[in-house]
């Protein structure tokens, strides 16, 4: 299932809805172009919900560091919220835990952006 | 990179593995396959990848060759270290080593690499045999 990305706002934070996969090609594309828009349209609090993300290839894996890079190198926060187990998994052994910001639930995720 | 996929997961699921290790598999031989086509191949479209599965009396093993010029699985950067966790690239031998039970790069006779992955056969009932 290719990737989709739905954007909606809590308050400050920008917080993209993903679903699909985000493997090499079109969904590490579409998940770039989101992050994008939002940094150049001034965003600086990006919150990515992968609640129906349930693969990601190590290309995947390159994008969401790519993103948290891009965000951050213009100030701003990124954070994940709501990983399924095989992304939580994922995350965990290649010790991206130590990078992102990974919040248990969208409520506090959006009170933890300072 | 979605067939060869594809084609080891159904492999996989015959061969008695749980929905988790079939996944893994599959990932393994994903990333695998983009590994040669990227580096293996240097993306010329032009030049061949190999898939290939057998079994073994423990073993189910995956062959993946390419048309490149091989290289060392001990010279690749390790993608956990401090320096590398932000790398948008580099972790994909990383996972075809955690997602089975072993890895291994050959020179192929002709040139090329031929990278082989060992994955334990599940335990299986009395009476059931190999796919």
């Amino acid at each position: 299932v290719a990737l989709q990305g739905t954007c909606r706002d809590s308050g400050e934070v920008a917080i993209i809805d993903f679903s699909g996969k985000i493997t090499l090609g079109e969904g590490s594309a579409t998940l770039r172009k989101m992050i994008r828009e939002l940094v150049d349209g001034g965003r600086r609090k990006i919150l990515l919900n992968l609640s129906d993300v349930d693969y990601i290839d190590s290309s995947g894996i390159g994008e969401l560091v790519g993103a948290y890079t891009t965000v951050r190198n213009a100030s701003g926060e990124l954070k994940l919220v709501h990983l399924t187990k095989r992304v939580h998994d994922l995350i965990q052994i290649t010790r991206l835990f130590t990078v992102f910001d990974v919040q248990p639930d969208e409520g506090a995720a959006v009170r933890s952006f300072k | 990179v979605d067939l060869a996929e594809s084609i080891v997961m159904r492999v996989a699921e015959a061969a008695g593995y749980s929905e988790d290790e079939v996944h893994k598999l599959g990932m393994a031989v994903r990333e695998g396959v983009v590994n040669a086509y990227n580096y293996g191949n240097a993306q010329d479209r032009q030049k061949k990848i190999l898939l290939a599965v057998e079994f073994e009396a423990e073993h189910m093993v995956v062959h993946i060759c390419d048309e490149g010029c091989g290289f060392e699985l001990g010279e690749v950067p390790d993608p956990l270290a401090e320096e590398n966790l932000l790398r948008t690239s580099g972790r994909g031998i990383f996972l075809m080593r955690a997602f089975t039970d072993d890895l291994a790069v050959h020179k192929r006779p002709g040139g090329g690499a031929d990278l082989v992955m060992h994955k334990k056969l599940p335990h299986r009932h009395a009476g059931h045999g190999r796919p």
